[in-house]
């Protein structure tokens, strides 16, 4: 027993460190790359001679709109992550606490839409938006983003609402406390992993989104991360690989240290609001 | 004694009937609540439903009778227009502003039918003499009653005009000849009932496109999802052993796949995959003796195998990290059980543990496989599609939403055709919906009106 035991402890770390191996491997590769001299893609992970230099110049603007494109990834994601937590945690607590004519409909409305990616629709948001005259505008985006996030995160919402305990709003509304008093004060303090989920997942969707920045946005000066770092890959492949590395390690940065720092309410807030769907 | 009971109990009901004359008073809009008495409720009702009429009158009937150009409402929706050009009518606009004017409507049909409702509501309390709720009492009502349709209206306006108005609108496009060739304001568009359909059965290089595409993308959803469900469940169950030194440090490194944004990842492996300088054929295949390399790029069994390995990798922490979650959950009475009765490592996970999870995620992984069945993201990043394929509009790896993104924005975009698909892949989509729909316990479970 003890022997196979040890079999299966020694198998699991085998397991467990080629998994590593093969998760680290490309990142570290990027990262190697661009710290590599010269322009093209190149094999040694370790460069011999390693330099910054990409970085400098991903920040000049007579190189790369690299900069351009990172303050508006930025601006639009955290405006597509207030407008969406505000409006979803809302939305959620509605569905959650109030019975009304309509609701068991919508409820079944968001399911379904949140089945159907938003960009099936491209040609009607095309058209929609050059009839409101919103073409290659960030407020188009960050209204695309926010509402197409509403279905499926209003559940994720509505699941978690559902296990906080309802006499905590009786006990409130007994104590004279308003409709709005009871969800800011009592109810959204309760639920901060969830909130901190969907903050982050809405932040993160224009990092990671290609499709519709690619659709809306048209001046090279609106263009977000995703459209521009794709567009150095696929048009000029061999000759600013480096600068393409470069690029996607800062880009990745942040995302993954606020990864990080949200890590420990995934488990409680994806399983609550998910699990019970 | 009967008639101390009557005393307390509402009067027979048939002595008035006040319901039936304030709900036929209430076509024209307040006179019902007049009649009942409530003369502040009788004109907010008159003044909110006349005005609506009266301000979108124009959008809802501006017909046949105004100049070409000018027209729209319930008419353009219908006719799509009689005159092209520039001055002419715009058959797209007309589609567009007619499916608004039809929610417009909707919805003031809706606050009218309610006007006489609600007269009918105060009559019927008239007739069995009971109180009419005081102004100040309706006020209060009216407050607690609408206040969760005012908390939801700024979402619901959102999401009606980014998510449903384009649904409706590509919906309807489906069945119209609308195309590149054939688009506004040059040309007029026609409702052509189902041919768009029928056309991908009929037209050859539609239908050859089509089949090849759609078993693409079932082979794709289940190899990918199936594969990513089953590496994350394995590593979480090989992470949580008791005893195991180093989790944090695995669980930080294994969960990096999902912190770094998805579309750099792509974009790094589509240079990994690259066939003349790419790490993978000038490094990592000579390393095992292979020094000819893959065609990863143009041959497309290749691609997918390449396209199906690069989401195993992305995909799955995310049913590692939930599976992790479960499995703290699994009360370890269960186990001790199990060991007294001499069941294996491997049984107590054939039988205890991975029903636990799978029961727990079934939803999610749900979701995985819808999530799967349209990431358009790793199909055209990756390699766009392709490599081509020749007598196809589609190339070796699209899947049918990167179609339908090739078919609406491509060389000569199929703008209707493209609706149709889309129609056909929703199809497929809420099928799935309902099987989750009826799995959902908490569903089942409300008590919902």
């Amino acid at each position: 027993m003890r022997k196979q035991n040890r079999i299966n402890m020694a198998l699991s770390y085998l397991i467990l460190t080629i998994a590593s191996i093969v998760i680290l491997y490309p990142l570290l590769w990027v990262v190697g790359t661009s710290l590599n001299p010269g322009k093209s893609i190149t094999s040694d992970m370790i460069p011999s001679n390693p330099t910054l230099s990409h970085y400098f110049d991903l920040f000049d603007p007579s190189k790369t709109d690299y900069s351009l494109w990172y303050m508006n990834t930025l601006k639009i994601a955290i405006i597509t992550m207030v407008v969406s937590v505000a409006l979803i945690t809302l939305t959620g607590y509605i569905f959650s606490r109030y019975r009304f004519v309509g609701r068991k409909n919508s409820l079944i409305l968001f399911l379904v839409l949140q089945m159907v990616p938003q960009f099936v629709a491209i040609i009607a948001i095309y058209v929609l938006l050059n009839m409101l005259d919103l073409f290659d505008t960030h407020l188009a985006l960050i209204l695309l983003y926010a509402g197409g996030a509403i279905p499926m995160n209003t559940y994720l919402a509505k699941g978690y609402f559902d296990t906080i305990p309802k006499e905590l709003d009786e006990a409130a509304r007994m104590d004279g406390a308003g409709h709005l008093r009871i969800f800011w004060q009592i109810i959204l303090p309760l639920a901060k992993p969830m909130v901190a989920v969907i903050a982050l997942f809405n932040f993160m969707a224009p990092f990671n989104d290609f499709i519709l920045a690619s659709l809306v946005l048209r001046s090279p000066e609106k263009q977000t991360l995703a459209v521009g770092l794709y567009n150095m890959v696929s048009e000029q492949f061999d000759n600013n690989f480096t600068l393409f590395a470069a690029g996607a390690v800062l880009s990745a940065v942040p995302i993954v240290l606020l990864f990080f720092m949200f890590q420990r309410y995934f488990v409680s807030g994806l399983t609550a609001g998910g699990t019970k769907g | 004694m009967a008639a101390i009971n009557n005393m307390h109990d509402p009067k027979p009901e048939k002595q008035t009937n006040h319901r039936t004359r304030a709900a036929l008073l209430s076509i024209l809009p307040g006179l019902g609540q007049f009649y009942n008495k409530q003369f502040l409720k009788g004109a907010t009702f008159f003044v909110v439903v006349v005005s609506y009429f009266l301000v979108n009158y124009d959008l809802f009937f501006k017909g046949a009778g105004a100049g070409p150009g000018d027209r729209g409402g319930i008419w353009g929706l219908i006719t799509l227009g009689e005159v092209p050009g520039v001055r002419g009518d715009h058959s797209i606009f007309l589609m567009v502003e007619g499916i608004i004017a039809l929610i417009l409507l909707f919805f003031g049909i809706a606050i009218y039918v309610w006007n006489f409702i609600d007269a009918y509501r105060v009559g019927k309390l008239r007739d069995m003499q009971l109180d009419v709720p005081s102004l100040k009492m309706q006020l209060r009502n009216f407050k607690d009653n609408g206040f969760p349709y005012a908390m939801l209206v700024p979402a619901m306006v959102l999401a009606v005009f980014t998510v449903i108005l384009p649904l409706i609108f590509t919906f309807l496009i489906a069945f119209t000849n609308y195309k590149f060739n054939n688009s506004p304001p040059a040309k007029l568009v026609e409702w052509i009932g189902i041919q768009n359909f029928l056309n991908i059965f009929q037209v050859d290089i539609f239908r050859d496109t089509f089949f090849a595409v759609l078993v693409w993308t079932l082979v794709w959803t289940i190899a990918s999802t199936t594969g990513v469900i089953a590496i994350g469940i394995g590593l979480a169950v090989i992470l949580n052993q008791k005893g195991l030194r180093g989790k944090r440090i695995f669980r930080s490194i294994l969960i990096l796949s999902w912190a770094v944004p998805a579309f750099i990842t792509i974009l790094i492996f589509r240079s990994m995959f690259n066939e003349s300088f790419g790490v993978f054929n000038t490094t990592l295949l000579p390393a095992l003796g292979l020094d000819q390399g893959f065609e990863w790029m143009t041959d497309p069994t290749y691609t997918r195998l390449a396209l199906i390995g690069i989401q195993w990798w992305l995909g799955f922490p995310y049913i590692m990290t939930m599976t992790t979650g479960i499995l703290q959950s699994i009360p370890e009475d269960l186990y001790e059980a199990a060991t007294i009765d001499g069941a294996t490592a491997g049984e107590k996970f054939r039988l205890i543990t991975l029903p636990m999870i799978l029961f727990a995620t079934a939803p999610i992984l749900i979701t995985q496989y819808t999530f799967n069945f349209n990431n358009f993201n790793i199909i055209y990043l990756f390699n766009n599609g392709g490599p081509a394929v020749p007598a196809q509009s589609a190339g070796g790896t699209d899947i049918l939403i990167s179609w339908i993104y090739k078919l609406s924005l491509g060389s000569n975009p199929q703008y209707a055709f493209a609706a149709a698909i889309t129609l056909v892949l929703s199809f497929f989509i809420m099928t799935l919906a309902v099987v989750q729909f009826r799995r959902s316990k908490s569903f089942k479970d409300e008590d919902m009106i």
